[in-house]
């Protein structure tokens, strides 16, 4: 019941992101193409999500018996603004302008076989290994100096 | 290139995306986002916690089959830029979504869902730097 439930969200998801236009690079680097080929539908996509998990948010997570099938709500609990989560997001919006993809939406895109999302999910993988490679050599330093 | 304004399709793509993300929290009490969903996958705490993370996956890469086998046609998938582009720019997301804790799923729907002063400043930062970089890449550098 868990791994059927499991898969039906992450089906729920991907024909979200399929229909809503996520997964294609053309709609989305036209958003914000706003002194070009504007299209605003990107907006209607956001604003749909935020509003449906913003009111499904304040009805699940009060619930006293938490999640369905774990004990706990797992909700991050990091609060400072550090260079890293502003720096990351600066060089993901970078990538995100070059390519068109944002995570979210070349996940599910990898079924439609089309070689162009499966070349950028293997890059996405190298510079999240990347990334991580890097983040423990900083990590290390920051504390052999502290 | 142009493309078609599609209102009610993206609205109703956007209402199933935070359909999903509240019922992940419902079920597994868990962030739907990409980003920590993938990056798992790679580096999985435990054989439990891999096991959720692929059968996620494999929904969502069975969403366009659905559409497919519903409309008769795979969701547009249009790339109007090169394949070094998508390399550079497949290499910088992993780079960026890494240090940054998440992407536009995690931070832009469930981080400012739960109005996390984080998430907010992460949406705005990334949606900046993008339409920065599609204004460099199509009006100075391509016009």
């Amino acid at each position: 019941m868990r791994l059927i439930s499991i898969f039906a969200i992450g089906l729920i998801f991907g024909i979200g992101i399929s229909i809503s236009g996520m997964a294609n690079p053309a709609k989305v680097i036209n958003f914000f193409d706003i002194a070009g080929s504007w299209d605003p539908s990107l907006m209607f996509v956001m604003g749909g999500a935020l509003i449906t998990t913003f009111i499904g948010y304040r009805l699940v997570l009060p619930r006293p018996t938490g999640p369905i099938f774990e004990s706990k709500f797992q909700l991050p609990t990091a609060t400072d603004l550090d260079v890293r989560l502003i720096g990351g997001s600066a060089i993901f919006g970078i990538g995100w302008g070059i390519a068109g993809f944002c995570p979210g939406g070349a996940l599910p895109a990898l079924g439609t076989g089309r070689s162009e999302v499966f070349i950028f999910v293997a890059a996405l993988i190298v510079g999240i290994f990347v990334a991580r490679a890097a983040n423990t050599a900083l990590r290390n330093r920051q504390a052999a100096h502290s | 290139m142009e493309t078609v304004f599609t209102p009610f399709q993206s609205l109703g793509g956007g209402v199933l995306i935070g359909l999903a993300a509240v019922l992940l929290m419902l079920s597994l009490g868990r962030i739907m986002g990409a980003t920590g969903i993938l990056a798992g996958i790679l580096a999985p705490a435990s054989s439990s916690d891999f096991t959720w993370r692929v059968v996620l996956l494999t929904g969502m890469v069975a969403g366009p089959v659905v559409v497919l086998l519903v409309t008769g046609a795979l969701p547009e998938v249009s790339v109007p830029v090169s394949t070094p582009a998508l390399i550079i720019g497949g290499l910088l997301v992993g780079v960026g979504v890494t240090f940054g804790a998440g992407c536009t799923s995690g931070h832009g729907v469930c981080g400012m869902a739960r109005l996390s002063k984080r998430s907010i400043v992460a949406t705005l930062t990334f949606m900046l730097t993008t339409g920065i970089t599609v204004f460099v890449i199509r009006h100075v550098i391509g016009g």
